[in-house]
């Protein structure tokens, strides 16, 4: 329905001229205390993304890959270290102030979908707009927009259990780019789907990032981190490896 | 995001458990429903005191002669001098605010008319007696207060001695016998049914109180035209504390009473000692009502239960939620809308289910019993307040969980 939008985006991602680079990491960690053993599992990352990149994150299990893309996302804080996003340093932000954050800048996708269960797909790609606080109206027509752009237009009014799951994904991959973010944060994207599923969702990512977004997608496959332009290893909380 | 942008959100969950959220609004069913029919028998018992105070005749003060200890050993009504239709003068004339006043003595005695006889009670009364105490005559005519001065022989009779005297006939212009006197009908009351204390109050008889003691009172008395009580009405918007205590300092001197001595009399406020004897009444209904609220509390706590259950059940969605941008507040608001409407929802099945509750209550027979339009705020207003005080909780912990922890959660 409205096929401009990739147009608007690709004016909108014009290489920022900034201050400093779009993501800034410096020295962060996260330690997860329970009861009396702490978790350190980030021990300590420095890192600068520019915008507009396309960012695979690898790593074996437990290495800390979920815990650096939530600190990114602004749904986790970091326990020590700066991170400055957009100008904006997240560090010292309240948990209503990170929510607002999240709402303007980013769009997650999950290795679970996480759709809401007898929910339109309509209504599950306008979720985010409904907290953004735009109206109804405009709230369908932006949605509708997104899941032409994902291919699911003839899908609109499909509940979730009436989806197989590359077109869920594709529903959450909407939903993620409904508020018009700036990054796409995907955590294992393609961890619950086929070869060829697969496949046409990264076509679907490296579209995106033509258009401008900036995307980090953590995956266990080579073949899908061979569609980003730089790959960071993990391993045990710290950058082994980046590799542009 | 405007809190109420939920409630499609909210009626869609509860459509989707409706077993389980009828369930759980189960208690605030009975709790909303119990506390309408109680209040319905409150109120109802409110109103037939009302009643009971409206066919008294309304401001009406009475005046008896004895210690004003009521039923005490002092003497007791009835032995102290009687009153007389000189103090019903005086009070008509002498007391301020005083709208009409009227004395009555009375005994029971047979009518005769025709072959057939009926004992009834003759109250000797004067020609203000009937606007004192609202009675409303239905055919003929009252008494003047010529004829009360004459010692007319007239009558006016209430609808059961009518009834058994003279069937359908009309009895105006008729003449019965009381003892050997004759005395004309003149006028017919509209019924007043049972008194309070079940007895019927239309089998009587009126008569000048000049006629009564000459010819139908059999017994002499040591003083002048006397009454056993004198019936006061009181102006409108007369306050009645002021008009008794200027009754009682007319009667003292009347009746030569010491400064400092007790009264040999006593004036009565009618309404407020009707008032007084069923507070009883109304304050049972109360603690009625305040079992049920008890059970509207039980009922909230099934909705807390139910509530907490929701929010662990979908703490992945809250999870979503906050990670796509809600706040904490919008997901407190989320759960409080769906507890309320849950709650109201309720509160409407137990309108309904109050409603028919009192209707089987009214036809039982047993109590009086009276819906005010009021109730249906009520039972909406106590749901409401159940829905938010006991959803509170529920919803407040939903808005503390952590993102990452509530997309986590399995
Ligand atoms: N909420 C938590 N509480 C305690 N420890 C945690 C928590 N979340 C993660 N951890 C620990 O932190 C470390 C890093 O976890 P993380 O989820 O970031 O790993 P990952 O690289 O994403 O692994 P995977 O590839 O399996 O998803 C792990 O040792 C994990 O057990
Ligand atoms: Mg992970």
């Amino acid at each position: 329905m409205n096929t401009a939008t990739p147009a608007r985006r690709r004016g909108k991602a014009a290489p920022a001229v900034s201050a400093g680079p779009f993501i800034q990491c410096r020295n962060l960690t996260r330690t997860y205390k329970m009861g009396d053993t702490e978790v350190k599992a980030l021990r300590g990352v420095t890192l600068d993304i520019r915008e507009g990149d396309y960012v695979a994150v690898m790593g074996a299990s437990g290495s800390g890959k979920s815990t650096f893309m939530n600190l990114l996302g602004a749904l986790d804080r970091p326990t020590s270290g700066e991170l400055v996003i957009g100008g904006e340093r997240l560090s010292g932000l309240s948990a209503d102030a990170l929510a607002a954050f999240r709402s303007r800048m980013v769009g997650f996708v999950f290795q679970q979908f996480n759709l809401l269960p007898r929910t339109s797909a309509l209504d599950n790609a306008a979720l985010p707009l409904v907290y953004a606080g735009v109206p109804a109206v405009e709230r369908k027509r932006r949605a509708e927009a997104r899941l032409q752009q994902v291919g699911l237009g003839d899908r609109m009014d499909h509940q979730p259990s009436q989806l197989s799951g590359g077109q869920q994904q594709r529903v959450a991959i909407a939903r993620a780019l409904v508020n018009d973010p700036r990054i796409l944060l995907a955590d294992e994207p393609t961890g619950a789907l086929d070869t060829r599923t697969s496949a046409e969702i990264m076509a679907i990512f490296d579209r995106l990032n033509a258009d401008g977004i900036t995307i980090i997608l953590v995956t266990h496959e080579p073949d899908v981190a061979e569609h980003a332009r730089r790959k960071l290893t993990f391993r045990d909380g710290v950058i082994v490896e980046d590799r542009t | 995001m405007n809190p109420l942008a939920a409630l499609p959100v909210a009626l869609n969950s509860l459509r989707v458990n409706a077993l389980r959220s009828l369930l759980a609004m189960l208690g605030v069913v009975i709790g909303v429903g119990s506390v309408i029919v109680m209040v319905s028998i409150s109120e109802g018992a409110k109103q037939a005191v009302e009643q009971q105070i409206a066919s008294l005749g309304a401001n009406l003060l009475v005046v008896r002669p004895g210690s004003s200890a009521f039923g005490g050993r002092r003497g007791g009504a009835g032995t102290a001098t009687l009153l007389t239709d000189a103090d019903v003068d005086a009070i008509r004339n002498e007391v301020a605010n005083v709208a009409a006043a009227s004395g009555e003595i009375g005994s029971s005695a047979a009518m005769v008319a025709g072959g057939t006889n009926w004992t009834t009670r003759i109250q000797g009364v004067n020609e203000d007696f009937f606007r004192v105490r609202d009675w409303r005559l239905e055919r003929g005519r009252l008494f003047t207060a010529e004829e009360f001065r004459a010692g007319a022989r007239v009558a006016v009779i209430g609808t059961t001695v009518a009834e058994q005297l003279f069937g359908v006939s009309d009895p105006v212009g008729q003449v019965v016998r009381i003892g050997n006197v004759p005395v004309e009908v003149i006028g017919v009351l509209q019924s007043k049914g049972q008194s309070a204390f079940g007895t019927d109050q239309d089998d009587v008889a009126f008569m000048p109180a000049t006629t009564a003691r000459s010819r139908v009172i059999g017994f002499t008395f040591n003083q002048r035209d006397p009454v056993f009580a004198i019936y006061v009405e009181l102006a409108g918007g007369a306050n009645p504390a002021h008009v008794q205590a200027d009754i009682e300092e007319l009667l003292r001197i009347r009746r030569n009473v010491l400064p400092g001595a007790e009264d040999n009399f006593n004036v009565r406020d009618m309404a407020e000692f009707i008032r007084a004897r069923n507070e009883t009444a109304a304050q049972l209904g109360l603690l009625l009502a305040a079992t049920a609220a008890i059970s509207l509390i039980v009922g909230g706590i099934g909705i807390m239960n139910i509530m907490l259950v929701s929010v662990t059940e979908r703490t992945r969605e809250i999870g979503l939620r906050l990670a796509v941008g809600a706040r904490r507040r919008n997901i407190r608001d989320q759960f409080l809308i769906e507890s309320v409407t849950l709650c109201v929802t309720g509160g409407l099945i137990g309108l309904l289910a109050g409603v028919a509750g009192t209707m089987v209550v009214e036809a039982m027979g047993q109590f009086p019993v009276a819906i005010h339009p009021m109730v249906a705020g009520l039972a909406i207003g106590s749901a409401a307040f159940v829905g938010i005080f006991f959803g509170f909780y529920p919803a407040h912990r939903a808005s503390r969980l952590d993102p990452i922890e509530a997309l986590r959660f399995e």
